[in-house]
């Protein structure tokens, strides 16, 4: 089932490795930081609302 | 006020949030999913191909990558339409949403046609009509992105983007064409509707990557959806009873 003899073999990808694994390293790079970028900049703006929110109920109620 | 089921009721940021919320998990799980099927089959099931060798392998990403690159402009171009046509708010914060994930996504269509490029033709890139084109569309999501983050005003943003969005729009067309309408140096498409060229094994690990990165986009783009909502509407209750809340 699988194609490949050994692991050598897989990174090796017929002389073209390189090249492919330049192409995935830099997709699966990207495609991990990307969320990881998203989901702190949602930390960082929900803390910053909070802020906000509670400096403007306490101008209010004073 | 009626409360019977309406699709419309979506279309507020304030029952949007919640569904988004809900739905998330589910597309990163479809994305593994899909990811991981995919690349067992593009990567170790999936034969060698006869005329590239393994260099091929690079098609399990930079086809869906540049499929997405288009599909995700298109999505852009539709909620542009709807909020210059129907001026609602929801529109403009989904083309926001999407627009950094566009971009990344026709960076890697270049990024990897390069490196697939360099063994089989023996060049990085060359000013092709499809190489080119899909420059071209790289730059209208960074375009779009700078003019919005340039004008103050959301809902003005949103107009002045979304009416790049809809003159760029001509741009796919041209892409997805490219190859037939000029003699390009890159090849012509492999799948269409009615038959493909490639190897069932092949045709499956790629349709499924492009599964992997469809709900890979649509999750990390609810994600900054969401954020874009709270911000956006900071000044509205549902915001506020969120933030007052245990807000994840």
């Amino acid at each position: 089932m699988i194609y490949w003899n050994s692991f050598a073999d897989f990174l090796h990808m017929g002389g073209y490795g390189v090249y492919v694994w330049g192409s995935f390293g830099v997709t699966a790079l990207i495609m991990l930081v990307e969320p990881i970028v998203v989901a702190r900049n949602r930390k960082t703006t929900i803390a910053r609302l909070k802020r906000q929110l509670r400096a403007e109920s306490r101008t209010t109620s004073e | 006020m009626n409360d019977r089921f309406n699709l419309y009721r979506f279309a507020s940021p304030a029952t949007f949030y919640p569904l988004a919320g809900t739905l998330i998990p589910y597309f990163w799980a479809l994305s593994a999913v899909f990811g991981l099927a995919g690349l067992y089959i593009g990567m170790l099931v999936a034969p060698t191909d006869f005329q590239q060798g393994e260099g091929y392998r690079i098609i399990f990403i930079h086809v869906p990558a540049s499929w997405l690159s288009m599909f995700i402009y298109l999505v852009m171009a539709f909620w542009a339409a709807i909020g210059l046509a129907f001026n609602t708010r929801l529109s403009g914060m989904m083309a926001q949403a999407l627009a950094p994930t566009g971009a990344l996504m026709a960076f890697l269509s270049l990024w990897t046609g390069a490196l697939w490029g360099k063994p089989m033709w023996g060049a990085w890139w060359v000013w092709d009509a499809r190489l080119t084109s899909e420059l071209i569309l790289l730059f209208l999501y960074i375009g779009y992105m700078a003019l919005t983050a340039a004008i103050d005003d959301p809902r003005r943003a949103d107009k002045a983007g979304g009416l790049l969005l809809l003159v760029g729009v001509v741009n796919i067309p041209i892409i997805y064409f490219s190859v037939k309408w000029w003699n390009t140096l890159h090849q012509g498409s492999s799948v269409n509707l009615t038959k493909s060229s490639m190897a069932t094994t092949m045709l499956y690990g790629m349709l499924l990557m492009a599964m992997c990165f469809w709900m890979y986009s649509i999750a990390v783009a609810l994600m900054r959806a969401r954020t874009i909502m709270l911000e956006r509407e900071r000044n509205t209750d549902w915001v506020k009873a969120e933030l007052a809340g245990d807000v994840q």
